[in-house]
């Protein structure tokens, strides 16, 4: 082969990359508009003053950019309680998940007991089984110990479906950890629960935070258990809240989407942080 | 014991309690504020079964499954192929995938429903401008194209985690393997069948039985959509046993549903168990 071939052949090849890096760069931005299209549609419709949203036809953008709907959607539909509601069952459901997460993967991480096999068994078996399924059996129950209506049925529902994810991921971070620092940290003297609280637990924070973050976005998100179980608006999380005000006779979509955009966004910016976690944690390890 | 009984205390009393009861109501006769009258022997599964709108519910049940899984996996491959390429953007493709995923499925549905909306809905709007339409068009309130618009929404929010579930298997794929598919002079397509594949495998099972099962459970969508109408011309059984349970005040029949939704459910649990590798964690 001559030079000018090799060079001809080097142009030709360049030309072609260019071309399949602009068509590959042109199908990803196609394709993720069409994934957050419906978030985008949202938007335009929460910028809406009032009078642009019985439009008809609908325009695709507001006539003016009302940016204060997301602050007067704290008065125009209560807002503010669904959130409140939404917080406190979210952060009790991280917090009690944790508390009873960590130890139990860190058991599992270190020691070979008895029922080990049953146990991963079941924990395994509660991620197949969404409260979906189980639903009147979850209402009945919750009759029982009068906590229908309550936020800490939802709370201890919510906890226990979501162990499954918080036991893998943290019993494969707490065996990522090598036993030998255990070891160490026990010939200095150290006790069995000092060695898990001042050693083990920090080494084991990123899966922690991981865990916390999950079991958090897990509990915003839901929306059957507290759709059945809370009937009073003093205690429904957002997700009920704003869907029984599409039942209305009037309903104000801007403030509903405004207050749904508020809802999601930190939501998405967690989920993007934990990303890396996820797949591993709802796969039970099966591929990463 | 008490590093894991917290753990076991919560699954056997939120998790194995409310199977346990489900099993036991289907049995019972039970009155409409909730009161357990006696045991019903099989009344309540015969009721159900004469339920005139189940074989309805089981067959669109069906379909619901099987169209948005295999479309959901159909699809899931080229997206995770494209989301692992290099290009620019590729980012914001990634970040893009996640939002149906992280955003509540409640809001999901409901902005797609007001879009859908015949009047005041963007969708409208859009036919009409590119001349496929002239009037309103009210997908939804149509049960002909109704059930059609939740499969696709269906799919749509199954894809982020079955493609990141692809994404994750392709990463683990060495490159050099990558690579010398095509360096044989493989074609992309034929390399992609011989070699990517099969070693895609395993994590395509298991993405397929894992998003079955959310699938099938799913229940935001249909309910905040349709609420499985109209009448019950879009129910699948979860939307139908809900239905039944908590507006038709018939606990014993819905539950009787909800039994036969549980061993569904479970055939696809030991078909996670055969396929994932929970052993791994358990020998050590």
């Amino acid at each position: 082969m001559t030079i000018t071939q090799i060079n001809k052949s080097r142009k030709k090849t360049s030309k072609n990359s260019r071309f399949k890096s602009i068509t590959l760069s042109l199908t990803g931005i196609t394709v993720a508009f069409l994934f957050i299209f419906p978030y985008v549609a949202m938007l335009s419709t929460a910028l809406k003053p009032k009078s642009d949203i019985t439009d008809m036809p609908p325009t695709y953008f507001p006539k003016s950019y009302e940016w204060g709907n997301f602050i007067k959607v704290f008065q125009e539909i209560p807002f503010g309680m669904y959130m409140r509601n939404t917080l406190i069952i979210s952060i009790a459901t991280m917090i009690i998940g944790i508390i009873v997460a960590v130890p139990a993967a860190y058991y599992v991480a270190r020691n070979n007991f008895r029922l080990r096999t049953p146990f991963l068994l079941l924990v395994l078996v509660t991620q197949m089984f969404s409260p979906t399924s189980l639903l009147i059996g979850i209402y009945r129950e919750l009759s029982i110990f009068n906590l229908v209506n309550t936020y800490q049925g939802l709370i201890l529902v919510n906890v226990s479906f979501n162990l499954a994810f918080s036991v893998w991921i943290l019993s494969s971070f707490f065996k990522s950890i090598p036993v030998e620092i255990e070891e160490a940290a026990f010939i200095d003297g150290a006790s069995r629960f000092q060695t898990f609280r001042k050693i083990s637990l920090p080494l084991a924070a990123p899966g922690i935070v991981t865990t916390a973050i999950f079991t958090f976005i897990a509990a915003w998100n839901e929306y059957v258990v507290a759709y059945t179980l809370a009937s009073s608006p003093e205690k429904q999380p957002f997700s009920v809240g704003l869907s029984l005000l599409t039942g209305l006779y009037e309903v104000k979509w801007n403030f509903l989407f405004a207050g749904s955009l508020i809802a999601i966004i930190p939501i998405i910016i967690l989920f993007i942080s934990i990303e890396k976690y996820l797949v591993g944690g709802l796969t039970a390890g099966s591929v990463k | 014991m008490p590093w894991i009984g917290p753990a076991l205390l919560l699954i056997f009393v939120f998790v194995l309690w409310p199977v346990i009861e489900l099993f036991l109501v289907s049995f019972r006769e039970i009155s409409v504020s909730g009161l357990i009258k006696g045991w019903a022997g099989a009344d309540n599964y015969r009721a159900l079964l004469d339920n005139s709108d189940l074989s309805g519910t089981l067959k669109r049940t069906a379909i619901w499954l099987v169209v948005v899984v295999a479309l959901t996996m159909a699809l899931s491959l080229p997206l995770a192929q494209l989301m692992n390429a290099r290009f620019r953007g590729r980012r914001f493709l990634r970040y893009s995938v996640i939002v149906p995923w992280a955003a509540s499925l409640v809001i999901t549905a409901t902005s797609w429903k007001w879009i859908l909306d015949p009047y005041f809905g963007i969708f409208t709007r859009i036919l009409v401008d590119l001349r496929i339409a002239d009037e309103p068009v009210d997908l939804l309130g149509d049960p002909r194209t109704s059930f059609i618009v939740l499969l696709a929404v269906g799919i749509t929010v199954s894809l982020p985690f079955t493609s990141y579930v692809l994404l994750a298997g392709l990463q683990a794929i060495p490159k050099e393997i990558m690579e010398a598919s095509l360096v044989d002079g493989a074609s992309a397509w034929k390399g992609y069948w011989a070699i990517t594949f099969p070693l895609l495998r395993p994590a395509f099972l298991v993405a397929a039985v894992i998003n079955s099962v959310y699938v099938f459970n799913s229940f935001p969508i249909i309910w905040v959509m349709t609420k499985g109408g109209p009448a019950y011309e879009t129910d699948t059984t979860t939307t139908f046993a809900y239905k039944v349970a908590f507006r038709d005040q018939d606990i014993g029949q819905s539950a009787s549903l909800a039994v036969g939704n549980f061993f569904v459910i479970l055939i696809f649990t030991m078909l996670f168990l055969k396929l994932s590798k929970w052993k791994e964690l358990d020998q050590q």
